[in-house]
């Protein structure tokens, strides 16, 4: 086995997990890891906050990517949790000991390297750790350019952090990895799971009926007091910009993942269309985000009718290319 | 986006940082490329500091003019919030509400105090200090 190298990812589940299979032999790519995990998704939920503004996701659940290429891939990846500091360091060091490469879970928040702009309490944040030399931690951090060190202390105190979605020390490596993979029946099952997730969702806060209610609640926005509007718009664009989405709330990233797919099957047309449409997609979520920056620092009334429309508009584009994946067969 | 419309902003949010982003190059195939920063992100993340650093100040001031108790200052400096500060320490948020009560945090019990610095990351002199600060 060679030596880890750290590669730069745009996101953070599915950079360590790209780079944990590549290391251990199984060359695959972030957007590769993202599709196959249909991790692509929408979710505006007003009752959960989040620094008091309410949460919205681009993506699915924290730790679903793992979870889903475990069983799609059929990789044997053991998962550890614990419930005492001690032990969760302990082990750790074990770990690194015997040379393994190991998957991490922590909050963004208690990481020293992570700089103040970019420190809030986020406790899904995932890294790898690769080696320990003189007490300080060797961490590879998918959405950092380079390789950085960490304290033991601060590294614990991540993994430990308290809270919702806390990570319990959580590590997790692969045991055994297939080297020889045929990707075509598992693109075509997390397509079909993709499209389905996003036009067919049972709930309103999720999918593209979750975006219809978010732009349903900009409309109202201007009942409320225009901080608390400013705010509302600025934490949707955060969401869908802020650390580790690749663009437009991972609309590049599965954009690139259906022209791979395309490649797999040959050069595919409807897949590669419906990249192409994707892209065009993430386009306009950009639009948008330029849109609410501009809104925010004016000091002229909000147009909320506007932005709301703009969004609606890009659920109906989105929602062409989901049906543009269910007329993909083999 | 095309590879050349990526935004190098050079944002000072990224504090030298760079971001992957999914584009497609002069081909049209995917490729991923670092960027620099964005304008609008920046803004936002601005707009997200600001008002975390403003809950900061409104705090220092509430527990120097004696209304409130050294732990509401120490939430929102260590970023948090009442529900954010609930949900790490398990206590429930009245409870938390009370122990902003400068007199009622004057008698809190150990344990509990223990439980707030563990969670806030600070010490136990710390906790009940109000640092000098300039705004």
């Amino acid at each position: 086995m060679s030596s880890f190298k750290h590669t730069h990812h745009a996101h953070c589940e599915s950079g360590v997990i790209s780079s944990l299979l590549s290391y251990h032999g199984l060359k695959i790519s972030e957007p590769m890891v993202f599709g196959l995990s249909s991790a692509i998704n929408f979710a505006y939920i007003p009752f959960v906050k989040m620094g008091g503004m309410p949460l919205v996701a681009y993506r699915a659940l924290p730790k679903s990517i793992i979870k889903s290429i475990r069983k799609n891939l059929k990789i044997k990846m053991k998962m550890e949790t614990f419930s005492s500091v001690k032990r969760g360091e302990k082990r750790l060091d074990e770990l690194l000991e015997k040379g393994k490469v190991v998957g991490a879970q922590g909050s963004m928040y208690w990481l020293e390297y992570v700089p103040d702009e970019l420190s809030f309490h986020f406790n899904a944040h995932n890294f790898i750790i690769y080696k320990k030399e003189n007490e300080e931690y060797f961490i590879s951090d998918p959405v950092f350019s380079e390789a950085v060190k960490c304290s033991k202390k601060s590294l614990s105190k991540s993994r430990f952090s308290k809270g919702a979605m806390a990570p319990k020390g959580l590590l997790y490596y692969p045991l055994e990895v297939p080297q020889n993979i045929d990707l075509k029946p598992i693109i075509i099952k997390s397509i079909k799971k993709t499209a389905k997730n996003m036009l067919k969702t049972p709930v309103p806060i999720a999918g593209l009926r979750g975006m219809k209610y978010l732009a349903r609640s900009i409309k109202k926005l201007k009942f409320n007091n225009k901080k608390y509007a400013k705010l509302f718009l600025g934490n949707i664009v955060r969401m869908q910009e802020e650390i580790g989405t690749g663009g437009a709330g991972f609309r590049f990233m599965y954009a690139s993942f259906l022209q791979e797919a395309s490649e797999v099957f040959g050069g595919n047309k409807i897949l590669q269309e419906a990249s192409d449409m994707m892209f065009e997609v993430g386009d306009k979520y950009r639009e948008f985000a330029l849109v609410i920056a501009k809104a925010i620092k004016s000091k002229k009334e909000i147009d909320y009718q506007m932005i709301s429309n703009m969004l609606l508009k890009i659920c109906d584009e989105e929602k062409k290319v989901y049906e543009k994946l269910l007329e993909f067969k083999t | 986006m095309d590879i050349n419309d990526v935004p190098q902003d050079n944002s000072s949010t990224y504090a030298n940082m760079k971001k992957a982003l999914y584009v497609k190059d002069k081909e049209g195939k995917a490729t991923s490329v670092a960027s620099s920063g964005w304008e609008v992100e920046e803004t936002v993340t601005k707009q997200a500091l600001e008002d975390i650093n403003e809950h900061i100040k409104e705090a220092y001031y509430e527990v120097k003019n004696g209304k409130k108790s050294t732990l509401y200052y120490h939430m929102y400096k260590q970023r948090m919030d009442l529900s954010l500060l609930s949900q790490a320490t398990g206590f429930f948020k009245w409870r938390i509400k009370r122990d902003f009560e400068p007199k009622v945090f004057s008698k809190i019990k150990q344990s509990r105090l223990k439980e707030y610095c563990e969670v806030l990351g600070v010490s136990l002199k710390e906790i009940k200090e109000l640092p000098n600060e300039q705004f």
